[in-house]
């Protein structure tokens, strides 16, 4: 059932926004070995569910997304509930205020059963980077949800909430809704606003839904998106009724396939079934060609560089004076500084503060940082000119299924090379999304990513639901 | 060997916006610790700066009055640093991109006008406060204080072309006249919102290139600043004579001891890592928002006091202490609006005005005698109807009593006596009275009619109008 309809018989009475939130509640009960979530609202949202139930008996107006259960990544800011980025640093740091997401949200009343589980401060492709333990694949509870929103995918597939919120720096919404056979989209840089996310990489970061259809995400979306004047970096773009636009066909569609997303190193099992669909879209009147993205091979480059700068500087404020986790021995104040940042940050936030801060450092700024912004322009433009010829851009998403627990977490680089298909769509800021394209032999689910230009999100949900269509 | 000194300085000139650069907080000075903040300016997690136009608006009003280069793409940059009244780590400032360049500010010196030329105005957030030194605080205890922190500020880089404290003071002097003339910033340095770090080197008279220089920080007055340069340029100078170094080091001025010292070594070597910052946009200025500011630059010091000069026909001095602030100036103008004799107007604002304005510390534009009402007491004088020494009187009152000119003298009862045959009953009487110096008179020694008058003066308790006195006097004594 998708959200609206979801929606409609709530209103209708069919269901009860109690009985919703109950059966949400067992879900997470029932699956709490995967370990998706660091907070649950179990009894704020029972209240809530009997709030609104009053409400619509009573013939109240409510909003578009009464009975609709939402979980929230815990990097975005609930209003006097913890915002823990699941770091030690933040463990006990209560939001003083609501993201404006949260703030639309609850405009439309939506309920919050919870906050997600996902890497320390976003920063991995895994979800084992928690101060509170790795979120599990509920396919396999062996193997990796994907990160770093991998809480929000769980939460989303066994059923704890109708949609989740998650954050994408470089494919952390994307990976993990490949991982666990979702849907996840990746927002235009600046379509969502960032005000209440606590940033990772500020000009890469941006909010964005999971769900189980592309009606679901353009619902979510049109709801979300929009100009902030909290948010300078949010534009000042029209929000399409994106609901309204996602039957549109898509004859004519002039779709490019990047050969460099499908060279080596993708699982063949994966590749076949992303061009077998590509091959049936063309069927169903769109047009497909291979096109060549050569700057893609230096995404990974640039996007480490560029992310763990951003991170260095925005990680600065967890220092132990104002909030936060303070180190319970220092002779002064420089130790003071040493003792919790070594003892609040976990290793990989670590790993990436000394990256970021190497790359800025006098004397290395040009060599790497300015370099890395002066590829990412390279590569912007390349995905622009792509992205005059074509409508969208077909890719895998993962070059690979979940890989187990703990398989690739000694080894970074391996790690990081995860990202290979998503991080370019955040350095050029442009919109993407992951779409289920099917089961793998191994029994794992695996995702196709549809890439458009900056927002142009309905393009992807077009195609997103001819392809569920397809399958 | 004789040596220059070579000097540069860094202002920090904190602007008089409602709001801090990057939040809606209110700026004002002295409210208690912490009650001006938000998550913003505390840089709680989540949280992101939003630009205050105004201070682009000042920015650009200054680097206009300074005759600088306006950037027409700005963007902001982050220097990080760690420091407990530095709540996100970093400060947000510009960096390679200032918002003026290669201005300049014109000073009188002892050899005439000079051109001290600026390298950058910037834009930047102030930090917050730490506060060791207070009764409240404790032995091993240090409080910090945010209020401040995000106050807009900017930074103003002169070229190295200071050659004395002399100069390095009438460059500040200007460059605070100017922000305040601009009306963006009180310019107050005691308070911290006026504040000045000075770059200082010497060399042999006639070397060109520049000595080893050291970083001077902490003057809070104009006098400290005359006082630090001073010991520095001796210090260095002693230190080349001896034939020693100086060390490039950042020092500290000892308002206490009036020495300078030495800043910790670990608080100078900073590497700031400046990179763009990524959560403001580019800030473009474009011609019709540039009009709009540049159609609100007031007249500055230079133009008003040329137009002093030829308007009013006064000399220099008057003119420099009249259009010394903006309020001055515009009271000696409404003043002069209605009353002609501009030298009689500023020998009175110079003297009686700035006498009472000095002595109750209260600003022009507070002064209890309005500028319509200065005119009217002079024209009162002009028109004979009180003496200057009554016209001191009825002045005094009426900085204590909102009362008209003529209420003051009819209170006071000053009003002149003209009418002959009034005086001539005084006249007679001090004739009567100084029989003495009335035989010195008629022996030529006529001299003694100033005392004689001023007699007459005191008799009629001040109210004689002197020419009339004058006149009788002469005619009894050469009866």
């Amino acid at each position: 059932m998708s959200i609206k309809d979801i929606h409609e018989s709530v209103l209708q009475g069919s269901v009860s926004v109690t009985e919703r939130v109950r059966q949400a509640l067992v879900a997470i009960k029932e699956n709490k070995h995967l370990n998706a979530f660091t907070q649950i609202y179990a009894e704020e949202a029972l209240q809530q569910a009997e709030s609104l139930d009053q409400k619509i008996t009573g013939k109240q107006k409510v909003g578009k997304l009464a009975g609709i259960i939402f979980a929230i990544k815990d990097n975005i800011n609930i209003k006097n509930h913890r915002t823990t980025c699941a770091s030690k640093i933040l463990n006990n740091f209560v939001a003083p205020f609501d993201a404006t997401v949260i703030e639309r949200l609850k405009a439309q009343d939506a309920i919050f059963i919870g906050k997600t589980n996902m890497d320390e401060f976003a920063m991995g492709s895994s979800s084992e980077n928690s101060f509170y333990g790795p979120v599990k694949n509920p396919v396999d509870s062996e193997r990796v949800a994907g990160g770093s929103s991998g809480g929000s995918a769980v939460a989303v597939a066994i059923g704890a909430c109708d949609a989740a919120l998650g954050s994408e720096t470089g494919g952390s919404i994307r990976q993990p809704a490949s991982f666990t056979g979702l849907l996840g989209l990746k927002p235009t840089y600046g379509r969502v606003s960032r005000y209440g996310l606590v940033a990772y990489a500020s000009s890469l970061d941006q909010i964005g839904p999971f769900a189980k259809t592309p009606e679901d995400l353009a619902y979510i979306l049109q709801v979300i998106a929009g100009l902030d004047p909290k948010d300078s970096t949010s534009a000042d773009e029209p929000v399409p009724d994106y609901p309204a636009l996602i039957d549109k066909p898509i004859k004519g569609m002039k779709i490019g396939l990047p050969q460099e997303y499908f060279a080596e190193g993708l699982d063949p099992e994966i590749k076949q079934s992303v061009l077998s669909l590509a091959d049936q879209l063309k069927a169903a009147g769109a047009e497909v060609q291979t096109v060549s993205l050569p700057m893609t091979k230096y995404a990974i480059a640039a996007y480490y560089i560029i992310a763990t700068a951003e991170a260095s500087s925005n990680l600065a404020r967890y220092d132990g004076v104002r909030y936060g986790y303070r180190a319970a021995h220092a002779e002064d104040l420089n130790e003071m500084y040493q003792n919790t940042r070594s003892e609040g940050f976990g290793e990989e936030v670590k790993r990436r503060i000394l990256l970021g801060t190497y790359v800025l450092s006098a004397g290395y700024y040009d060599a790497y940082y300015k370099k890395a912004m002066q590829v990412r322009r390279l590569i912007q433009n390349e995905m622009m000119d792509a992205l005059k010829e074509f409508d969208a851009l077909i890719t895998p998403t993962t070059p690979t299924t979940a890989f187990k627990l703990g398989e690739k977490i000694e080894d970074p680089l391996t790690m990081y090379l995860m990202d290979i298909y998503t991080v370019t769509a955040n350095l050029a800021g442009i919109c993407a999304l992951n779409v289920p394209a099917g089961q793998h032999s191994n029994g794992l689910p695996f995702g196709l990513q549809i890439m458009s230009g900056a927002f142009k999100e309905e393009i992807l949900f077009r195609l997103a639901r001819q392809i569920m269509q397809l399958k | 060997m004789e040596y220059e000194a070579v000097i540069g300085l860094e202002v920090h000139t904190q602007l008089l916006t409602e709001t801090k650069i990057f939040c809606g907080c209110s700026t004002k000075f002295g409210a208690e610790p912490n009650s001006q903040t938000c998550p913003v300016c505390l840089g709680m997690p989540g949280t992101l700066p939003v630009l205050n136009k105004k201070v682009v608006e000042y920015a650009v009003l200054l680097g206009l009055a300074t005759h600088s280069q306006i950037r027409r793409n700005n963007r902001f940059a982050r220097k990080n640093y760690f420091y407990p009244d530095l709540p996100k780590g970093y400060q947000i400032s510009q960096f390679e991109e200032p918002i003026c360049e290669n201005g300049y500010v014109e000073i009188e010196t002892d050899n005439g006008k000079k051109r001290i030329g600026l390298i950058r105005i910037h834009m930047e957030e102030d930090a917050g406060k730490s506060v060791h030194n207070e009764d409240y605080v404790g032995e091993n205890e240090t409080l910090i204080d945010l209020n401040r922190c995000g106050t807009p500020l900017l930074e103003i880089v002169s070229e190295p072309d200071l050659r004395s404290p002399a100069e390095a003071v009438a460059y500040l002097s200007k460059l605070r006249q100017l922000v305040r003339y601009l009306g963006i910033s009180d310019g107050n340095m005691e308070e911290g919102s006026f504040r000045c770090d000075a770059n200082i080197s010497v060399r042999p008279k006639g070397q060109r290139e520049f000595g080893t220089r050291t970083e001077l920080k902490n003057m809070n007055s104009f006098s400290h600043v005359q006082k630090a340069l001073e010991f520095e340029i001796e210090r260095q100078i002693n230190l080349l004579k001896n034939g020693q170094k100086v060390e490039q080091e950042t020092l500290l001025w000892d308002v206490q001891k009036n020495e300078a010292r030495p800043m910790r070594g670990k608080e100078e070597s900073h590497d700031y890592r400046y990179f763009p910052e990524p959560d403001l946009v580019p800030v473009s200025i474009d011609m019709p928002w540039f009009e709009a500011i540049r159609s609100t630059l007031p007249e500055l010091p230079d133009e008003k006091s040329a137009r002093f000069k030829e308007q009013y026909e006064l000399p220099d001095y008057d003119i420099a202490i009249l259009t010394e602030s903006r309020d001055m100036a515009d009271y000696f103008e409404q003043v002069a609006e209605y009353f002609k004799n501009y030298k009689m107007i500023s020998n009175w604002v110079l003297g009686e005005v700035s006498r009472v304005l000095n002595e109750t510390k209260i600003s022009i534009r507070d002064f209890p005698v309005s500028a319509q009402r200065l005119s009217e007491l002079l024209t009162a004088i002009e028109k004979k109807i009180i003496s200057t020494s009554a016209a001191k009187k009825v002045f005094d009152y009426l900085l204590k009593n909102d009362h008209t000119v003529d209420q003051a003298i009819d209170k006071l009862g000053l009003k002149q006596i003209s009418d002959s045959s009034a005086i001539e009953t005084f006249v007679e009487q001090i004739i009567r009275e100084n029989p003495s110096e009335v035989e010195a008179y008629r022996n030529g020694k006529t001299k003694v009619i100033g005392f004689l008058v001023g007699q007459v003066m005191r008799v009629s308790k001040g109210k004689a109008n002197p020419q009339v006195v004058n006149r009788l006097l002469r005619k009894k004594l050469e009866e």
